[in-house]
């Protein structure tokens, strides 16, 4: 592998092309694409010099959702700072609540009951649908689409969130997770209402795939364009759709196989060419890939206890050390780093988010491309600034 | 994957010189770390992303931590002679730890699908000594990282092609995440102050303490 | 035919849009605020304090342990303990809050007071329709705006609810049996004392005194 190539385009200077005589032709636009705009999915600002309408300068900047949350991590107990995961990523607070929860599990030894197991991946895979069904909402607006793929997704959204209602409380802050299980039981009739929901989860995803698989303006729009190679994409710690997308079979679920997603019988789709149709192409089919888990999940829950009788509320104090753990999150590997120090509060608490690092070759992707481009290309990396920022 | 004691073995024998520690973590999930020298540590990387054998290509986290100076009491079973019996008896010792800022790498493997094996690289001090030599020109995912290490903790890394604050604005002064940071009270205005901080909070603006209001009995 | 596929996605647009006309499940939107959805039954909003019976001073089931206080992660609960006791559901006196404010402007509805509470005094409540045009005190709900009855958590929470009747329930039983048991061993101790001492005075020899203490060593 080659060290140079991985390193970012020396593109500071930029000067406008100079014709036979040596004067330059027009001059170089910079835009911001401010904080607030429609379609940078959050408070994200990009520093763009156009030529004319061909980017050759991206700098990405952000920072503006901060809320130092790893500092308030230090600063109250383990059990207090779940419900700050949920703000992580808000659009899968199931999933930073079990990655958050697993890693503590791992720092303190403790383990879960397999009902609890169950119910985890079954929130966890819901979460990821609805992600991916948000996310081509908001792709198709990001196009031009105007809102009506966006309102379709987002009232498939709706049932999924009523399920999570229903269990924990919140739509969207849900707070599920605890160490060592989980808060509250599902019972039967929950059940029964999330077949309901997965099964008629398909008929839609038919309906939608006819707004997006074989559309022309989409395939004129996103094939080769945004394209990502498979040397940079690892070299660049790229997770998640992005990373198959571009060819490289890696998930969390099949190499890790944390939790028990070694039971569950499911493909990995892995993209070919890396634009940014592959991207959702990808997510489209993770999407059903999804539901072929929740079948299996559903079908198989069995009864028990939600959670490890050794763990406590409060006054929880893990012993010293320190642990990494990771989960597949929607939008690509979600990790977190705890060194305890035997107190309640944890000494030190990281979060490494996906979407901040899966932002480090924008500026790779865009070069060359129309500014139109770069919005879509922006659309495909799947960013929450909630997760960016922290 | 081969034990953390083979991997120093076999970079003790492609790059002579180096020191290199393993240390311990004492909770059940064990991921023991490699304290890397910063002077060598460029070349320690790239063996490690490159060697056939490990294959490490992907840079997962980059994590900065601060340990500021204090004192570690340790227990120790000492034999002492008491009034002619050898009796053990534990005693604390307490060493000083010197301040030092601490950058954590977490490294996998994308090829053969194994991992984590954990790097660290520690500053000579928190005020002036805190440079290290930067890993993007390894792996560039540690890009967007470093500079968020820079920026919050302080720590300047030699070698990143764009080292500037990510998070906090350009112009800001001062490294947030540090243990002995004193946040400004004036940023957020506090809507119901009461105890220490309705007197941290007259200091800025002026409060008015509304006369109390005595709960009315419910029919 | 080019453009074929952009007609299929206006076909599905045009059988959602018709669709809307007849079907309940096309049409999803509901006209806020005229018409409402039904609340789901776990659903949670802001904290309020439980009161038994009609009396909400007397009958309020916070002990003031601070618990919540403690556990709250942005730290909005703000307890002042009273210097009285009063009498709890067991019988036993307790001390009781003197103030309890919630500010609602903090709190973030993660009901991990509610899981703490040992007490069953604290409970989620299901409205959300808050605001108020007084920027700096209207959000800070006091003793008296949180305490609501018993018989409105049921309505509220009715499964919730009957679990929480239950433990109170299981918890008075616990203590009458406790007390119970406690005055049958103290009239049984009674008892046996006074039967002691019957039978000692039985075997006592005539006119020499009902020894209280035990016999002097014979001389």
């Amino acid at each position: 592998m080659n060290a140079v190539a991985a390193m970012p385009p020396k593109s500071f200077e930029v000067k406008p092309k100079l014709d036979e005589s040596g004067t330059p032709i027009g001059e170089l636009l910079e835009i911001s694409m401010g904080p607030h705009h429609p379609s940078t999915h959050g408070v994200f600002r990009m520093d763009v010099v156009l030529d004319g309408e061909t980017v050759v300068k991206l700098k990405p900047v952000f920072g503006y959702l901060h809320r130092n949350h790893e500092k308030i991590g230090e600063n109250i107990s383990y059990l207090a700072n779940m419900p700050y995961t949920d703000r992580l990523d808000y659009f899968c607070s199931m999933t930073n609540n079990w990655a958050y929860a697993l890693t503590v599990e791992k720092l303190a030894g403790l383990a879960v009951p397999e009902r609890a197991e169950y119910i985890r991946v079954i929130m966890a895979e819901l979460t990821r649908l609805q992600n991916h069904t948000c996310l081509i909402g908001f792709f198709l607006q990001d196009m031009g689409a105007l809102g009506t793929p966006m309102m379709y997704a987002f009232r498939e959204r709706e049932k999924i969130l009523d399920l999570f209602e229903s269990v924990s409380g919140a739509r969207m802050m849900c707070n599920y997770m605890r160490f060592g299980g989980v808060r509250v039981d599902v019972n039967d009739e929950w059940i029964a209402q999330a077949k309901k929901v997965v099964s008629d989860y398909s008929k839609f995803l038919d309906e939608f795939g006819t707004f997006l698989t074989e559309n022309e303006i989409v395939l004129a729009r996103t094939q080769f364009i945004g394209v990502m190679s498979k040397e940079l994409a690892v070299n660049a710690s790229i997770t998640g759709p992005m990373l198959r997308a571009a060819g490289v079979n890696y998930d969390l679920r099949k190499v890790d196989k944390y939790g028990i997603y070694g039971r569950f019988n499911f493909q990995v789709p892995v993209g070919e060419h890396g634009d940014i149709y592959d991207r959702y192409m990808v997510r489209v089919l993770e999407m059903r890939e999804s539901i072929k888990i929740l079948e299996q999940a559903l079908r198989d829950i069995p009864a028990g206890p939600v959670m490890d009788p050794k763990s406590r509320l409060r006054g929880f104090r893990p012993k010293p050390g320190e642990v990494y753990g990771r989960v597949e999150g929607p939008k690509g590997e979600l990790g977190f780093y705890l060194i305890s120090d035997g107190s309640p509060n944890p000494y030190r608490y990281r979060v490494r988010p996906p979407s901040f690092v899966n932002l480090t070759i924008l500026e790779d992707m865009c070069l060359g491309h129309r500014i139109s481009d770069a919005v879509v290309i922006l659309g495909s990396v799947d960013i929450v600034l909630g997760e960016v920022d922290r | 994957m081969e034990a953390l004691e083979q991997i120093k073995a076999r970079l003790g024998a492609a790059l002579p010189l180096t020191k290199l520690d393993i240390l311990p973590n004492e909770c059940p999930a064990g991921e023991r770390s490699l304290l890397v020298e910063p002077g060598r540590a460029f070349d320690v990387a790239k063996f490690l992303r490159d060697d056939a054998l490990l294959k490490l290509d992907y840079c997962s986290n980059v994590t900065g931590v601060d340990w500021p100076e204090a004192k570690i009491k340790t227990k120790v079973k000492k034999k002492v002679v008491v009034e002619g019996v050898e009796k053990e008896v534990e005693e604390t010792i307490e060493t000083l730890r010197s301040g030092h800022l601490e950058v954590v790498y977490h490294l996998y493997s994308m090829e053969l699908k194994h991992g984590p094996v954990v790097l660290r690289m520690r500053t000579e001090n928190r005020a002036d000594k805190t440079h290290l030599p930067s890993l993007t020109p390894v792996w560039r995912g540690a890009e967007f990282q470093e500079r968020e290490i820079f920026d919050l903790y302080g720590v300047v890394f030699d070698g990143h092609p764009d080292l500037r604050r990510i998070l906090m604005w350009d112009e800001f002064v001062g490294h947030p995440m540090r243990r002995d940071y004193i946040a400004p009270d004036d940023f957020e205005y506090e809507p119901t102050p009461h105890d220490e901080v309705l007197v941290e909070a007259k200091k800025h603006y002026p409060v008015e303490v509304k006369a109390e209001v005595k709960p009315e009995v419910k029919a | 035919m080019l453009g074929e596929q952009i007609i299929k996605g206006m076909a599905v647009t045009a059988k959602n849009f018709f669709g809307s006309y007849v079907s309940k499940e096309r049409l999803t939107t509901v006209q806020y605020p005229e018409e409402h959805l039904a609340q789901k039954e776990n659903t949670r909003q802001f904290p309020f304090l439980v009161y038994d019976g009609d009396d909400w001073e007397k009958g309020l089931r916070c002990v003031a342990c601070q618990i919540c206080e403690k556990e709250c992660p942005p730290k909005c609960i703000y307890i002042v303990k009273s210097k009285d006791k009063k009498p709890d559901y067991k019988g036993q006196l307790q001390v009781y809050p003197a103030t309890f404010d919630i500010d609602i402007s903090v709190c973030m509805s993660c009901q991990i007071c509610v899981e703490v509470c040992p007490f069953e005094s604290i409970k989620m409540d299901t409205k959300f329709e808050l605001s108020t045009a007084d920027r700096f005190g209207g959000l800070l709900l006091t003793k008296d705006k949180l305490a609501k009855s018993n018989s409105y958590y049921q309505k509220m929470h009715p499964q919730d609810a009957a679990d929480s009747d239950a433990v109170i329930a299981a918890e008075k039983a616990k203590a009458e049996a406790k007390a119970k048991a406690a005055a049958e061993a103290k009239v049984k101790a009674e008892a046996e004392a006074k039967a002691k001492a019957t039978a000692a005075a039985a075997t006592a020899p005539v006119g020499a005194p009902v020894p209280t203490s035990p016999p002097p060593a014979a001389k």
